[in-house]
């Protein structure tokens, strides 16, 4: 082999990303295997890692972990630039806006579950304004409106608990925290 | 994370429902529970709201395309039309409408029954007929196509 003369640096930031972005693309893959009874009424276990991501990390970790997973994960599943792919990326892209501002809420008041329901609301407005605009040019989409509407919030209560008690377990694994 | 994996499924399934940790309703925060509330009601709120915009409230009747008449849907009462071959009776109640009775040969548009949301259509062919209800605010056209 030719030794390479290009050498990419690599910081703890990139593997900290990179095995937090991991676990989220193993969670999508292994959702895309579940049943779903209407198309975008999912789980999206893959959002417990962002919101840990977040909450340790800040915003731009989880910006990092949850773009990578929309990209990665369709990769593998075979939906890379298929319609799924680019409702998912709108979903993605509006929960990381709301979460952006979701964070200046007292943290007293507001924990990791207020954030996965604000973020889950987030991201089915998102793919129904992208679905409406693109797909459905018709709205007749907002009558399925109240359906996206209870899975968000059951899923996002559901996946806001689960972060919320992961968060609570003391970090085990060696903290790479670069400034 | 626990450093062995737990066996037994007893055991498993206690450290699944929380065992030795603190229970999930500590993970709720005030502002959590308040925000669960509104969106929960918020979401109830939706459901009425949104099926709502499916309701009718005319019944139009044509016949060979021509609008005969237009009925409102709040009294009940009965609309004779004289078609190509015989008299179709359409009867109007609050809120449906529906064909009584054709000369058509397969009654298709009378087994059709009641019709009560907008846009739902009768077509009773042989005597060049149909009944289609309209809603408020909706646009002619609102189906993409019609099959018969």
């Amino acid at each position: 082999m030719t030794p390479s003369t290009i050498e990419l640096p690599v910081t703890a930031d990139d593997y900290r990303i990179a095995r937090y972005a991991a676990a989220a693309i193993a969670l999508t893959v292994a959702e895309a295997a579940l049943p779903s009874p209407l198309p975008g009424i999912k789980p999206g276990l893959a959002n417990i890692i962002v919101l840990v991501v977040l909450a340790r990390y800040g915003w731009r970790d989880a910006a990092w972990v949850s773009l990578l997973r929309v990209v990665a994960g369709s990769l593998v599943i075979g939906q890379f630039l298929a319609p799924g792919f680019f409702l998912a990326l709108a979903g993605a892209l509006c929960s990381l806006a709301v979460l952006a501002a979701a964070r200046h809420l007292p943290p007293r008041l507001f924990g990791p579950v207020s954030a996965s329901v604000l973020a889950a609301f987030a991201h089915i407005g998102g793919q129904l304004a992208l679905a409406r605009v693109w797909l459905v040019p018709h709205d007749g989409v907002f009558y399925l409106l109240p359906l996206f509407a209870t899975a968000a919030l059951a899923f996002g209560a559901i996946n806001g608990l689960v972060a919320a008690r992961l968060l609570a377990i003391p970090v085990a694994m060696p903290v790479v925290k670069a400034a | 994370m626990k450093d062995r994996v737990p066996d037994g499924l007893r055991e498993l399934l206690a450290h699944a429902a929380g065992a030795g940790h603190a229970p999930w309703r500590t993970l709720l925060r005030l502002g959590d529970w308040l925000l669960l509330l509104a969106a929960g009601v918020l979401v109830a709120a939706s459901y009425p709201l949104l099926w709502r915009g499916g309701a009718a409230d005319r019944a139009i009747v044509k016949r060979d395309g021509r609008i005969v008449t237009e009925l409102a849907l709040n009294a009940p009462r009965k609309y004779d039309v004289v078609g190509a071959i015989g008299t179709t009776v359409i009867e109007v109640q609050p809120g449906r409408a529906r064909v009584l009775s054709d000369p058509g040969a397969r009654q298709y548009c009378v087994q059709q029954g009641w019709l009560t949301r907008a846009n739902a259509v009768a077509i009773c062919a042989p005597n060049h007929v149909t009944l289609q209800l309209s809603g408020r605010g909706d646009r002619s056209g609102a189906y993409d196509t019609l099959n018969y």
